[in-house]
């Protein structure tokens, strides 16, 4: 590992921390001016992050040391996929520890560990939350994992870094696949991370909720941990979609000239993307929680589409 | 009604509907309860007063509607008696009959005995709305408040408890819903509500009759006028105190404009509960237009106190009123475009049909009312049934529907907004003018001590009743406020069966029933 490797990993984890409560910041401001209502301020989320970690932690009589643990398992989950997914640069040192396949494992842990949490404390809607959370995981995990082995055909590898570096340092090529592949991507990210048509993430209605139903117990740091994990599920969902879609002007290597050049891009392309998830999500209602096996199998048979398509076309 | 076959002996009842009142003995209430079910009678209230002062016994009060007016049934306890429960007949009586056990000591003979109202607030044995209990209620003995109420439960493979409530996640109203689930199917759903009992019938007693409009348009803060207006009817018929025209006419804008407010409001909640929050941005705009507009126009954002007893607490003049009627413009377009977006709609739609059926046959049995009712084939509505001014002079359009779900309500609801619009417009056109005296308001007379008085409305949920007893003096003697919710809430706990625990809320605001307006 060089030393600018290390740097360049450094500064994309600091960068990830750094903008993550910023695009849910910016998506709800979205949110709100679609729907002609007057907007949040933009840094909310980190004002409530800094409030929630200045309060003192209440947990529920009987939880188990697993409910404190849990918040931290997360954050850190979402830190290491955070540090596997090229946002600015390829040159990621730690990528060569986790692949795609890893990064979907490192999903798939911290929701298995919020699930157990959820249900530790034996509330009925700690149990319903995480029971709802697992369906809808058993369906989208496939989804991305299909969504990933397309690109990984395309570029032969598994590594995220190698596949940005293949499809934005190719010349010109054309993907029929990939188009299949991003609708897949795009319908898992918003079941992943429990947004409209999926679950709701505003909604104050105890009995429809899945994500925010696993949380219910949850106070201070240990909501702010978790707040910010989402924050940052949200952000590396973008990002991976960015380098599997969108890759152009991520750096090569690390290239600080590019990586400076790749920072406003990062910030542009993240605005725009936060600006659609907003539209999406002004434009649908929410989907009955039975229909979702259906949208999450559209997806699912989408990104076999995309597949098909690479082998029988593009290969 | 066939009353005198009966042997009762039917006295015409001071109602603002055609109406008879009649003394029965058990045996004639239980008879005149199943021949007014057979007949397709509803029950609009049942309550409990103390007579024993004036040697008459606990009585029990009947109010019941059919098509030919009201039927009020006066049942005199015998001393630590029971009355005939009429619950078989008219299911939503169950309920009513356990509150007034709470209330005033007056037992039915259901099976059902569990406290209602009675949250272990107060001792078991000491009844607020008896005459004798004049001091506050003693201290409650060390008991568990509701913790030992027993909820009907579910047994089986895989069923599981949900108890909701009464804090909720939401700044809403304070109820328990216990789901029987397995999995996300419920299969049973029981409320216990009562959490926002604030005694509003014991304080409606420190009231003279006069005053007692300003209490009764707080019992729901959201119905305001039609309990304020349903009052000043009771008042009004029970002293025989005629209103100015004008008067009349006032409070039914005023009516119409607070179902307005109110169904914008719950189209708004519709969509955001369907996850379509742009609906409720838009909708809560358009509510807030009709609350300023109210403001402007009543010198109240909801209109509360702008009813009282003998007319209306001020007038409006020719400006104020085309300013409403040019707002009721404006808004039946916005309405009619926002309706095209909820119906054209598939995601919106996906979750409203057949989402919280109840079936018109299954809406007749248990006594599903007012706009829910309507939404179930149970089209009655007093301003098109029985028709008081203005509405005798305004052919008010009945909204109906057969489908009973939970966007046959919604659709309900659309209906009633541009007509309502419709009437506001035609109320502003063709108001009367004032007459001599150039006064919207007449003195109320004194009324005639223990002779009741019942003011019926056609609230924004259904019918609202005030049913008002004065004693010597102008002094309150009893007075009971019954909503159209008493009968509504027990239909919800059926329309949520088979659905999945996820849509309660959604079938839940498509009733959106009172809570201040039930736990009284």
């Amino acid at each position: 590992m060089t030393a600018s490797g290390f740097l360049s990993q450094l500064l994309q984890l600091a960068v990830a921390l750094a903008l993550a409560p910023l695009l849910v910041g910016w998506v709800n401001q979205c949110r709100a001016w679609l729907q002609n209502r007057g907007a949040p301020p933009l840094l909310l989320p980190y004002r409530t992050i800094h409030k929630l970690f200045s309060k003192d932690a209440v947990v529920a009589h009987g939880a188990s040391p697993l409910f404190r643990l849990t918040p931290y398992v997360v954050f850190g989950a979402m830190c290491c996929a955070a540090a596997i997914v090229p946002s600015l640069a390829t040159d990621l040192p730690f990528a060569r520890a986790a692949d795609a396949i890893a990064l979907v494992g490192l999903f798939a842990l911290a929701r298995m560990f919020i699930a157990l949490a959820a249900m530790d404390v034996g509330t009925a809607f700690g149990s319903l939350g995480a029971r709802r959370e697992m369906f809808v995981g058993f369906l989208a995990e496939p989804a991305l994992l299909m969504v990933l082995f397309t690109a990984s055909l395309i570029s032969g590898s598994t590594s995220l870094p190698t596949i940005v570096e293949t499809l934005a340092h190719r010349e010109l090529g054309i993907y029929p696949s990939l188009a299949f592949a991003g609708v897949a991507f795009t319908m898992v990210s918003l079941a992943e991370n429990a947004r409209i048509p999926v679950d709701n993430p505003a909604t104050h209605l105890e009995l429809t909720m899945i994500h925010e139903a696993m949380v219910l117990e949850y106070s201070a740091r240990h909501l702010a941990l978790l707040e910010w994990a989402a924050a940052l599920k949200l952000f590396n969902y973008s990002c991976i979609g960015l380098a599997l879609f969108l890759p152009a002007g991520i750096a090569e290597g690390s290239d600080w000239l590019g990586m400076a050049a790749a920072a406003p891009l990062l910030v542009a392309k993240l605005a725009a993307g936060g600006f659609a998830l907003a539209l999406i999500e002004t434009l649908s209602a929410k989907l009955r929680i039975f229909r979702a096996p259906e949208f999450l199998g559209t997806a699912f048979m989408l990104a076999v589409l995309a597949m098909l398509v690479h082998l029988l076309l593009e290969s | 009604m066939r009353l005198a076959s009966l042997g009762l002996t039917p006295a015409r009842l001071a109602s603002n509907l055609p109406g008879v009142r009649a003394e029965a003995t058990a045996s004639q209430l239980l008879l005149a309860g199943r021949a007014a079910a057979d007949d397709g009678a509803r029950l609009l209230g049942l309550w409990a007063s103390d007579g024993r002062d004036r040697g008459r016994g606990l009585c029990v009060h009947v109010l019941l509607i059919g098509t030919e007016g009201l039927v009020l049934l006066e049942h005199a306890l015998p001393a630590d008696g029971r009355f005939p429960s009429l619950a078989a007949l008219f299911p939503a009586a169950g309920r009513m009959e356990r509150a007034a056990y709470d209330l005033a000591g007056a037992a039915s003979d259901q099976d059902d005995r569990r406290g209602w109202l009675r949250h272990a607030a107060w001792p078991a044995s000491w009844f607020p709305l008896r005459r004798d209990a004049t001091s506050d209620a003693p201290a409650a003995p060390a008991e568990p408040a509701s913790e030992d109420y027993a909820f009907v439960r579910v047994e089986g493979d895989g069923v599981h408890e949900i108890p909701v409530g009464p804090v909720h996640a939401g700044i809403i109203e304070p109820g328990h819903f216990r789901f029987q689930v397995v999995g996300e199917k419920v299969l049973r759903l029981e409320e216990r509500l009562g959490y926002v009992h604030k005694g509003i019938e014991k304080r409606f007693e420190a009231f003279a009759v006069t005053d007692g409009g300003r209490l009764a348009g707080r019992v729901s803060g959201d119905s305001t006028v039609a309990y304020a207006t349903a009052y000043a009817r009771a008042a009004e018929t029970a002293a025989g105190t005629p209103v100015p025209p004008r008067a009349q006419w006032l409070r039914a804008l005023a009516l119409e404009r607070e179902r307005i407010a109110n169904h914008l409001g719950d189209l708004g909640a519709l969509g955001n509960d369907g996850g379509f929050a742009f609906g409720l941005a838009q909708f809560s705009r358009l509510r807030e237009d009709v609350l300023r507009a109210n403001l402007a126009a009543f010198g109240h954002r909801l209109a509360m106190d702008f009813v009282v007893p003998g007319g209306v607490a001020r007038d409006l003049d020719a400006q104020q009123l085309a300013a409403l009627a040019l707002q009721s413009q404006a808004l039946a377009g916005e309405v009619a475009t926002l309706r095209d977006i909820y119906d054209e709609h598939a995601g919106l739609q996906d979750r409203f049909r057949d989402c919280g059926r109840v079936e018109p046959a299954l809406a007749r049995r248990l006594g599903l009312a007012g706009l829910a009712g309507r939404a179930s084939g149970q089209a009655f509505d007093l301003r098109c049934d029985f028709p008081e001014a203005p509405y005798d002079e305004l052919q008010v359009r009945k909204a109906a529907r057969e489908e009973g779900d939970v966007a046959a309500r919604a659709a309900v609801r659309f209906d009633e907004v541009l007509e309502a619009l419709r009437l506001v417009r035609a109320i502003a056109d063709r108001l009367p003018p004032t007459d001599l005296t150039g006064s919207v308001r007449v003195p109320l007379a004194a009324l005639p001590p223990h002779r009741p008085g019942v003011g019926v409305v056609e609230g924004w949920r259904g019918a609202v009743t005030v049913a008002l007893e004065a004693g010597p003096g102008g002094s309150i003697r009893r007075c009971h406020p019954q909503d159209v919710s008493w009968a509504n809430w027990p239909v919800l706990e059926h329309a949520v069966i088979g659905n999945i625990v996820p849509d309660f809320p959604l079938i839940n605001k498509s009733f959106n029933l009172t809570y201040s307006g039930h736990d009284l």
